[in-house]
């Protein structure tokens, strides 16, 4: 099939349109193709008036939350009485999410120039780009990249680092990063205190996504008028996504599109549609951690934050995972509840017992062992892990095992009843 | 309403506190437990245990209490569905890996994963899974068991470790269930304050090793009391079983020891279970100490001072060594037999003190455990013993009475005579003329001063042995009968009547954690 593909017309390329092509990983090619020219404005240009064009643009964080990225940037202290910093989430470990590392792989300069922006708008001296400790190739890519542009002294009195992680999942999570990049167990935080009041160091901190920072340059020059008219559907939805597709699909891959785009139009023509012979299942589309869609939820499915939502869904990271009907939905939903068991920092009760203690219960019902109280049991200890905990990774957990036995109860129902096979868990 | 003050209410119960205070904090004052595991007033808060959920008013999903600060019209509820089920949950996962051992574990009875399950968890449990998670037993340092197993990974003991004491050596070691409080592979939890981990250990996981299977929590008596290890004067508790002391345990006390004491304190007690006591007071009877009763050995003692009396007018002189570990109320009533009501008979008094390291606890500042090992030298220099022997003892030589108050370690026999109030009958005091047995720290009703000048008064944990009674009673006997103290408190009187120092304080000016000097209430500015 080859790797990235050729652009589907119904894309919307922005943020890829560089993708595969060796060039424009260079420096100079990068410049050649318009690079660092956004920069170089702003940093002409007054902090608060970029980010007022941010603010008025739309863009919302693409890591997950969705939480408008120029009025995060506007949280940061008006008085500067402490450095500032800037962290750059790179550690991208949602499963089914892959759209970070490609962004990485072929546009580095993409991100070192939104990210020496942002630094400029936030008034922030140094900068972290947090990478994932998985990602070897984006990082080789990403220091030469910025080896290349320091040499050229396209950023100033700016610092900019590289910090790669360990591997640990929670690490994505803002707070957990900043303790990763101080040197700490990546543990998340009690907030408040927000990063914008005591972040890294216990500094001034604003954590920002890849794409999103990504996304800064062509805002700053095209103008927000011209990204905010990027929406299909909801205004508060503005500009391009990229979404990582994966799963049972013919052609897999990331695509570009605005927000609002249909889902049914991504999963069966961008992506091929389904294997021969198969029909859609499910649907996760925005990496693990969303509730589940079926099969009629998805193709109904409009592809931005108040899409999702509506849905009973979220937009997430926008890693979907496509299941067809072959798939075992209660096997897959154990071995998502597994990874966040696995996962999980082990500071609150809830998530360190309740991951461990979901999976166990759905491990049995995969041996056969499973009673019909047991759904119960998870759906309750799904409840008590919901809304209690520092961060959401327990939450993450129980979402997939609510809308997986809402949705396909009839599945563990043959476990319990016998009716199929135990299976080794 | 005072001025500056946050007003909330908790459980219907109005209160108002300093900005800043925490929901947990305010609802004590409120006189609401929030059941809490991770929170100790006395460490930084780290939020992970989530039991202190309670709803708030307006808040759009629970809150934890340790975490959250007060703010002006707030509505706390503990006692909400929501609350309690939320708090009933993490019960209920707290336990499904606990390996519910309470009939060997030292913690029951006085276990908070007990006392709170008890109180709210559910009465059966829905875990049918694997066996429970299961790591062996580690030695942790000289008086520190970990058992892994008992858990609740509440990180107590890694924040006291690396805030209060700062020496890192303990942390949460790997994720999910599999977690567990590791320490350095290298290290040893040896630090001077690192017995504190167990008082903090909410449940039975960390235990000292001085007191395993020694005693079930509801057998034991507990008592107020000072610290004797060194001049800092922290709060204890002695727990007493079948009037034995087995296990001493800081008792909170912000100004002086916070909720901590060092290790040399919590293992300074086994003294205080002597068996080789003193049981009868003795008098010289032909060159033998013979066993007396009361009456007749303050006899001789009485008869003994008004003879020496009279020579000391012509130049004789009057010793007392005492020890730094008496009583301020004995130290008193040993200057007034000797010197008189106005200090017109010469005295001397001088003490000794052990010395040793200082050890401080970084994180608490003025507090450590300070080189002189007794905890009223202060007490004893205000009332104007000397710190140091030898001069006392050169004096003692051609005195004509000395008086030894508990100080085995102090040769002092002149040409004299010598009374003796100890605990035990050491070789210093064969040759006396008069032993009176007295009740030691755990047995007595007393004050020390600590080097601060903090008067702190301690309380009687067991019954002293045989006859032996308090310093501070065998003392005022020897006084004029219209003087004689009929308790320690009226002695403690006698001394702030006396000593302006101590001026306006009385013991219950004093409670039970202690006034500074010059503090009472009735003096003067």
């Amino acid at each position: 099939m080859g790797y990235p593909h050729k652009p589907h017309p119904r894309e919307t390329v922005v943020l890829s349109k560089h993708f595969g092509d060796p060039e424009a990983r260079t420096y100079k090619g990068w410049v050649r193709r318009g690079g660092y020219e956004a920069l170089k404005n702003a940093l002409a240009t007054d902090p608060a008036a970029i980010i007022e064009e941010v603010k008025t643009s739309g863009v919302r964080g693409r890591g997950g939350a969705g939480f408008p990225t120029g009025l995060k940037w506007s949280f940061m202290p008006k008085e500067k009485t402490k450095p500032h910093y800037l962290c750059v989430n790179a550690d991208e470990s949602e499963p089914g999410t892959f759209k970070d590392r490609e962004i990485m792989r072929w546009t580095p300069h993409a991100l070192l120039e939104g990210t020496a922006i942002a630094a400029h708008a936030i008034r922030a001296e140094v900068t972290y780009i947090y990478v994932r400790g998985e990602f070897t190739e984006p990082l080789a890519i990403l220091e030469k990249a910025l080896a290349e542009a320091s040499t050229a002294g396209v950023f100033g009195n700016m610092k900019i680092y590289l910090h790669r992680g360990a591997g640990a999942y929670i690490c994505g999570e803002e707070t957990a990063m900043m303790n990763s990049i101080e040197g700490k167990r990546g543990n998340p935080r009690i907030k408040p205190p927000f990063p914008a009041a005591a972040g890294v160091f216990g500094m001034p901190t604003t954590i920002n996504n890849v794409e999103t920072l990504v996304a800064v340059p062509h805002i700053l020059k095209n103008g927000a008028a011209w990204y905010k008219g990027l929406s299909l559907s909801n205004p508060k939805s503005t500009g391009t996504k990229l979404f990582s597709v994966c799963g049972h699909l013919a052609k897999p891959g990331n695509y570009e599109v605005t927000m609002g785009f249909p889902l049914k139009d991504l999963l069966y023509e961008l992506g091929g549609g389904m294997r021969p012979g198969r029909t859609l299942k499910a649907c996760i589309p925005g990496g693990s951690s969303v509730p589940i869609l079926n099969r009629e939820e998805s193709e109904s499915c409009l592809l931005d934050y108040e899409g999702c939502v509506e849905k009973g869904t979220m937009l997430g990271s926008g890693g979907v995972i496509v299941f067809d009907d072959s798939t075992d939905m209660v096997y897959q939903i154990m071995r998502l509840a597994r990874f966040y068991a696995h996962e999980s920092c082990a500071q609150c009760t809830q998530c360190r017992e309740g991951t461990a203690w979901t999976t166990r219960i759905l491990e049995r019902i995969l041996t056969g062992q499973g009673a019909m109280k047991d759904l119960d049991l998870l759906l309750d200890l799904a409840d008590n892990m919901t809304g209690k905990t520092i961060c959401v990774l327990s939450d993450s957990c129980a979402a997939p095992v609510v809308s997986g036995i809402k949705k396909f109860k009839s599945e563990f129902e043959a476990y319990i009843t016998g009716k199929k096979r135990p299976v080794a868990a | 309403m005072p001025d500056g003050l946050i007003n909330l209410t908790v459980d219907g119960v109005p209160v108002s506190v300093a900005p800043g205070t925490l929901v947990i904090e305010a609802a004590k004052q409120a006189g609401v437990l929030v059941p809490h595991y991770c929170y100790h007033p006395g460490l930084p808060v780290a939020g992970v245990c989530r039991m202190c959920l309670v709803e708030i008013e307006k808040a759009p999903k629970l809150q934890i209490a340790c975490a959250t600060p007060v703010t002006e019209g707030m509505i706390v509820r503990t006692q909400s569905s929501q609350a309690k089920d939320a708090r009933q949950s993490v019960l209920e996962f707290l336990l499904i890996n606990h390996p519910l051992d309470c009939p060997i574990c030292d913690q029951a009875g006085e276990c908070e994963l007990q006392d709170f399950v008890f109180q709210e968890g559910r009465a059966g449990t829905r875990y049918a899974e694997y066996p429970k998670r299961f790591n062996p037993v580690e030695d942790f340092g000289p008086d520190v068991l970990y058992v892994a197993n008992r858990c609740i990974l509440c990180t107590r003991c890694v924040r006291f470790m690396e805030d209060v004491a700062q020496e890192p050596v303990l942390n949460v070691s790997e994720r999910g269930d599999r977690a567990y409080i590791g320490i350095h592979p290298d290290a040893r939890l040896d630090h001077p304050w690192a017995g504190n981990v167990v008082d903090l250990c909410p449940v039975g996981s960390l235990l000292s090793k001085d007191f395993l299977h020694k005693a079930r929590a509801w057998e034991l008596d507990k008592s107020a009391s000072v610290c004797t290890g060194c001049t800092q004067g922290c709060n204890v508790t002695l727990d007493v079983r079948d009037n034995v002391i087995v296990r001493v345990r800081p008792r909170p006390n912000l100004e002086v020891n916070r909720y901590f004491i060092c290790d040399h304190g919590r293992m300074s007690y086994r003294w205080m279970n002597r068996g080789d006591r003193i049981e009868a007071p003795l008098v010289k009877q032909d060159g033998e100490l013979r066993a007396v009763d009361w009456d007749e050995a303050l006899d001789r003692a009485r008869a003994l001072l008004r003879g020496t009396r009279g020579r000391r007018g012509r130049g004789g002189a009057a010793v007392a060594i005492v020890s730094p570990k008496a009583s301020t109320e004995a130290l008193f009533l040993a200057r007034r037999v000797l010197a008189g009501k106005e200090r017109e008979h010469e005295w001397t008094g001088a003490f000794q003190v052990t010395m040793g390291e200082e050890a401080p606890l970084a994180g608490v500042p003025n507090l450590a455990l300070r080189p002189e090992r007794a905890p009223n030298v202060k007490g004893a220099e205000l009332l104007g013993y000397t710190n140091g022997v030898s001069s006392a003892l050169r004096v003692a030589q051609t005195a004509a009475v000395v008086l030894v108050l508990d100080e085995p370690d102090v040769p002092a026999h002149g040409a004299g005579a010598l009374i003796y109030l100890g605990v035990t009958l050491p070789e210093s005091a064969r040759g006396a003329d008069i032993v009176l047995p007295i009740a030691n720290v755990a047995e007595e009703e007393g004050t020390f001063v600590n080097r601060d000048g903090r008067v702190q008064r301690y309380f009687p944990a067991k019954p002293a042995p045989g006859m032996a009674r308090p310093a501070w009673w065998a003392l005022g006997e020897l006084l004029e009968a219209p003087d004689r103290p009929g308790s320690a408190a009226e002695a403690f009187d006698l001394l702030a009547g006396t000593v302006d120092a101590f001026a306006g304080l009385s013991y219950a000016a004093l409670g039970v954690t202690g006034k500074g000097i010059g503090q009472g209430a009735g003096v003067p500015a």
